[in-house]
Formats: C-alpha cells, structure tokens, sequence
C-alpha cells in the first residue's frame, strides 16, 4: 500500500509543483474559453446556450494536453524502469498515476470552471448540475487520456497525436456530461439518467485503463 | 556488513536460447550463460555489441527474440525484477525533488519483505559519501553526485541481483573504487552483480564476457 | 465472410500454408465479388423508385453496405487484435493490418455517400445525424489506429499498441454509439435515414452487401499476402546486412566466459 501511495503523492507534488503541467492546463482552459466570445461575438444569450458544451469541450482539451505528460517524464529520466521492479504490479502503478492526474489536474480544472462560467454567462441554475457532471466525468477522463498517453509514448509527435487518439474516445462522456446539464434545465429529475450513465462510463474506464495503460508499457522493446 | 538477502542460499540466473535485436540488427543468438550467485560478471565489448540490450532483457523491459531468462534455486513462483536492481544509463531521479527526498521515494516504492535488513535513506547517502547533499534538489547535482545518488538506491532495499549499466560514468576514481566496493561486498554476501563497463573494473570473483562471443555464437549460427 | 477467414487462419496459422491455401482462393473470391456484385448493380438499376426520392435512394445501395462493412471491418480488427495480444497468433497482427486501411475506406465511402444521399433530403451535406456521426466517429478511430502503427519505429511495438487501441476502440464503440444516439435523440427527433424499407429495396441491398463483403475478403486476402510477402523480403534483407563480413577472422581472442 505504501508504494501505491508513494507514487501518488510523488506524482500529485510533481504536477503542482514548479515546472508541472497544472498552471499550464489551467492557463489553457481560461485562455480557450475566452476565445468563444472573440470568434462568436459577445451575444450574451448565445454564450449562456452554448455554456455548458464550450465549457465541457475546453475541459476535456485542458485535460489532454496535460496527459501526455502522465508517463512522459518517468520515461526519459529512467523511472518507469525503474517503476515496474516494484513488488506493486504494473496495472498499480498505472492506476496510482492516473489518480494523481485525476487529484492533481482534473479536479483543479472542474474548479476552476465556476469561474469560466462567469465568463459566458451561464444560467444561475445550471451550475450545480455542471458541476457535477464534471465531478463525476472526470475520472474517465483522466482514466482515457491516461491509456493515450501510454499508448503514445514512445511514438515521434506523441503529444499531438493522443489527441487525435483520445478525442473520439472522449465522445460519450462529452455528451452525457452536457446532456444531463441540458436536461436539469427542464426538470431537475431529468438529469439523472445521464449522470448516472455518466458514473458508469467512469467507473468502467477507471476499473479497465489500468490494464490498457500497462499491456501498452508493457509493448516497449 | 553487507545487507541480508532475500534468498537462504545459492541461485543462479539461466540464460537459454536468448536471442535479442535491436532494429534490425541480431545483437545476439542462442545465448547461454548461467551466472551464479556470489559472482560478478563483467560485460565488456564495443559500443552497440548488445551489453545495454542485455541487461534491459534480463531486467525484463524487453521481451527476447527467443528464449528465456530464469531464475533458479530461488524457490518457484518469483518473478525476476522484483529481485533485481537496476542501474541505467538514465539516474532515475526528479530534478526538483531533494537527494533525500529522492531515495525516500524509491525506498517505499522498492521496499520488500525484508525491509528490517535495509538501509535507512541517511545511511545510504553516508556509504556514497553524499550525506551532504541531503538537502539539496538532484537538479543542482553534478553529474557524479547525481550518480551515487542513483547508486545509493541499491542499499535502499535488499535485492540479489544488481544489473548495472556502465555504473562508473561520470565518477571520479574515488567514486569507481567505492562501485567496486559495492560490489564486492555484494558478492561477498551471496548476491550476483552483472554490470558493463568500458574499464578494467578489479572487483574480486568476478568473471569477464565480451559481447563479441556472442556476435560469434550469432556467427555460427547464420554463416 | 470475415467469420471465415478468421477460422480458417486458425488452421492455417503457418504462413507459409496461408499462402498456399490464399493462392487458390483468392481468385475465386474475386471472380465471386464481381459476379455478385454485377448482379447486384443489375438489380439496384431495374428496382424501383422511391415516391420520395426518386432514383436518389439508390446511393443506399451504396451506402448502407458500406457502413456496415466499416463496423464489420472494425470488429475483425478487433478480433485479430485479440488474437495477436492473447494467442500471439502469427497471422494476427498481418491480418489486422491489412483490414485497417481497407475499413476506413469503407468508412470514407459511407460518409461519402451519406453525405450525397442527406443533400436532396434535407438541403444540406452534412446534418449531424445519428448514424453519420457515428460513422465519422469510427472513421477517427480508424485514423487514429493508421496514425499510431505510422508513428512507432518498431514493427513489434507498433504491432501490439495499435492491437491495444483498437480493442479500446471496440470496447467503447458502442458506448459511442450509444451516446450518439442519445445525443441525436435529444436534438433532432426525425432525421432517421432507414426507416421503413420497403422489400423491394431489401433483397438488391442484401445483394450489395454480399458483393461488398466478398470484395473485402478478397482484397483482404491479398493485403495480407502482400504483407507476408513484404516481411519475408525485410528478412531477407535483415539477414544479409548481418552477414559478417570477410574481416570477422580478426576478432578480439575469446575471454574466459562465464560458465
């Protein structure tokens, strides 16, 4: 268990600290919201329909451009080497890493998103529900931008190319997440459905990406 | 005083049949070695003569070609990286993390059942003589520190089998000499070392291998 | 179709008797794809109009094989993916990438047509419905696999991660599906391409289909010897750059080895 936690912890202190990626996600979802209302006018009315899908496509963009680098540095500096000599088997590791990510990256930016909110008018009402599709999303998207990452780690233009990998993936949990905001808006109960299909796509990905992550590790020759 | 190890008696590492490329090239075919325990074995050959590609494929971050790598006397069921160390051309460190903070990390992540037999962070940095650097982030190291800082991860944890990659690059010869100390202390307690290097290393029961035999065994086995 | 193929490889493992045993069959499978496909053309031309559409319906000859195909090619691949990761079945990895090409071809005729076939319906290329979209959604996910194999310089690597994406890719499709389907649901309640059918319509499509999949299984079968054929010459080519040259006599002499 203590491995597990080491790894964790290891990996959140790394991505907050200096030189992590977390100022620079950040920075990117504020930054691509804010480019909604420069390319389609300030039409407030238009920004507060168009809210909740902006915000949820700019969260899964913040998210994958910070994935790349959840096995990326442990590769070149030699630790994933190292990493998988631990007693912890392989599927651990990969789990620990995508937790990190999850705490250390995805969290902030579904936090962050009251704010950016602001920024496009979003109806009062909806932000709880927002809120919570993206809470309860999130780990799928860590989960899938992890298996990209691995997958894509040791190809020539790897960063950009687990976009082009993880976006189609991304697709369900893009749809209920904004789904189930759209859904609030006309009865509160509406929303249910898709939160809890929404639970479930992060639950599978979560339980399965592990497994993905390491076979892909595991094909490094 | 050397540190206890996980195994009661004499092991050894079987080589049969490995085969491994790289790209396109055979590096090396049919190999068979059987390495005993209480031995170190000195991988020596030219630049791209396989020693890296070697010791990754013990390590088990390549799959061979063909054949196996097996330990045996060991009792059944062990999987052979977790009884092994490895030493890279890469350190294995984070640059804004401390030396201490560093080896702390690995010690957790590599700790075995034996733990009681392993040295504590301090003492390791002491034994490489970097206790001083303690507090001081692996970034701001130079390379040689940066090296025995790698290399204190072997007293972190009890491990039989220590596969080193050039272990001496970057050192100074007062770091070399305190490699083959190591070592022979390694050995002397019944672990197996199987480390390249590029210099005459005198670490005592040690045994030589040029990668250019086994170019030759590919030889024979092509032409 | 690719149920056959996938057992018959399962007795054939070796490639060599692939081979062998693709020689023959090759040729049948082709003159049996443009036969039923002849057919098929004669039978879409002479049936009858749509009240609706007029002569326009018959892109979904076109088309509806096509998208099937495209899933259908998908699940091969996915199959051979499986086979390669758990069996190392020799013949795995050639199979599935040999499909992979083919099946976004498929994909991109699908898209194609549909996107012909939604323009004197609805007035425009494109209108996101479901089975579009899901459609160019699988077609990512076949570009994403090309994409991956082309970018890994090792053929084994290459050949294991893109075995690794494709069954996440299997894994997910029908969630996707599904969640387009939803999403399509919610916001346009009646674009529905295939609606009701008249037979008529039902036994040319059927006809199509059949020649499709037979001109997949035989261009398939030739991707795949082509393929064979191409790492047998990279072998070959390996062999002789590792040929030791005359010059080998002057090794180092033998050190004592490790015994």
């Amino acid at each position: 268990m203590t491995a597990f936690l080491a790894i964790v912890a290891r990996d959140i202190r790394l991505a907050i600290g200096r030189g992590g990626g977390i100022g620079t996600a950040l920075g990117f979802y504020l930054i691509v919201v804010s480019l909604i209302p420069l390319g389609l006018g300030p039409d407030i009315n238009l920004l507060a329909r168009i809210a909740p899908g902006v915000l949820w496509v700019a969260l899964l963009l913040s998210a994958l451009l910070s994935a790349d680098g959840i096995f990326a540095a442990d590769e070149a500096d030699g630790s994933l080497d190292i990493l998988s000599m631990s007693a912890l088997p392989l599927e651990a590791v990969t789990f620990a890493k995508m937790a990190a990510h999850w705490l250390s990256t995805a969290l902030p930016l579904v936090l962050l998103t009251p704010l950016l909110g602001l920024l496009l008018n979003l109806e009062g009402a909806a932000y709880p529900t927002l809120l919570l599709s993206m809470l309860v999303g999130s780990p799928a998207v860590s989960a899938i931008g992890a298996v990209g990452a691995a997958l894509t780690l040791r190809a020539r233009k790897g960063g950009q190319l687990v976009a082009l990998l993880v976006l189609p993936l991304y697709v369900p949990t893009l749809i209920f997440g904004v789904t189930s905001v759209e859904a609030a808006q006309t009865s509160p109960a509406g929303a249910a459905a898709p939160l809890l299909i929404l639970a479930a796509i992060s639950l599978a990905s979560s339980a399965l990406a592990p497994f993905a992550a390491a076979a892909a590790l595991r094909a490094r020759s | 005083m050397g540190a206890k190890l996980t195994f009661d008696g004499p092991f050894s590492v079987e080589l049969s049949g490995l085969s491994q490329r790289r790209g396109t090239r055979m590096l090396f075919s049919s190999l068979d070695l059987s390495l005993p325990s209480g031995r170190a074995l000195l991988l020596t050959g030219p630049n791209g003569s396989g020693k890296t590609t070697l010791l990754r494929t013990i390590a088990g971050f390549l799959k061979p070609l063909s054949g196996t790598v097996t330990l045996s006397g060991a009792g059944d069921e062990v999987d052979l990286p977790e009884k092994c160390h490895f030493i890279g051309h890469y350190n294995g460190l984070k640059a804004s993390m401390t030396a201490e903070e560093n080896l702390r990390f690995w010690q957790r992540v590599l700790a075995s059942d034996h733990a009681g037999d392993a040295r504590s962070v301090n003492d390791a940095l002491i034994e490489l003589n970097i206790e001083h650097l303690a507090d001081i982030p692996a970034g701001y190291l130079s390379a040689g520190q940066q090296r025995r800082l790698a290399l204190a991860r072997l007293l972190l944890s009890p491990r039989p089998i220590w596969l080193m990659d050039e272990p001496t690059a970057a050192l100074d010869d007062a770091g070399t000499r305190l490699v083959v100390a190591l070592v022979d202390r390694h050995t002397a307690a019944g672990g197996l070392a199987i480390l390249s290097t590029h210099l005459p290393l005198p670490v005592q029961r040690g045994t030589g291998f040029d990668m250019r035999d086994a170019l030759r065994e590919r030889e024979e086995a092509v032409g | 179709m690719t149920d056959k193929n996938q057992t018959l490889t399962q007795a054939l493992a070796n490639p060599t008797r692939f081979m062998a045993f693709s020689a023959w069959l090759l040729p049948i499978v082709a003159v049996l794809a443009a036969v039923v496909l002849a057919i098929a053309v004669y039978m879409g031309l002479n049936s009858p109009v749509d009240y609706q559409q007029g002569h326009t319906v018959k892109i979904m000859y076109l088309h509806v094989p096509a998208a099937w195909l495209a899933m259908g090619v998908y699940v091969a691949v996915a199959i051979s993916s499986f086979g390669l990761l758990v069996f190392r079945h020799p013949l795995a990895d050639v199979s599935a990438k040999a499909a992979v090409p083919l099946g976004a071809a498929f994909t991109f005729i699908a898209l194609v047509t549909g996107s012909l076939w939604g323009k004197p319906m609805w007035g425009a290329y494109w209108v996101w419905d479901a089975r579009l979209t899901s459609v160019l959604l699988l077609f990512f996910l076949y570009l994403g696999l090309m994409a991956l194999r082309s970018s890994i310089e090792d053929e084994t690597e290459a050949a294991k991660l893109t075995a690794v994406l494709a069954l996440v890719g299997v894994a997910l499709l029908p969630v996707i599906k599904f969640s387009v389907e939803w999403w399509n649901t919610l916001h346009q309640p009646s674009t529905r391409m295939t609606s009701t059918m008249h037979p008529s319509f039902r036994y040319p499509l059927l006809v199509h289909a059949l020649g499709f999949s037979l001109l997949f299984l035989a261009m398939h079968l030739k991707a795949m010897r082509n393929e064979i054929l191409r790492r047998r010459v990279r072998a070959l080519e390996m062999v002789a750059a590792n040929r030791p040259t005359s010059d080998a006599a002057v090794l180092a002499p033998r050190t004592e080895g490790a015994s």
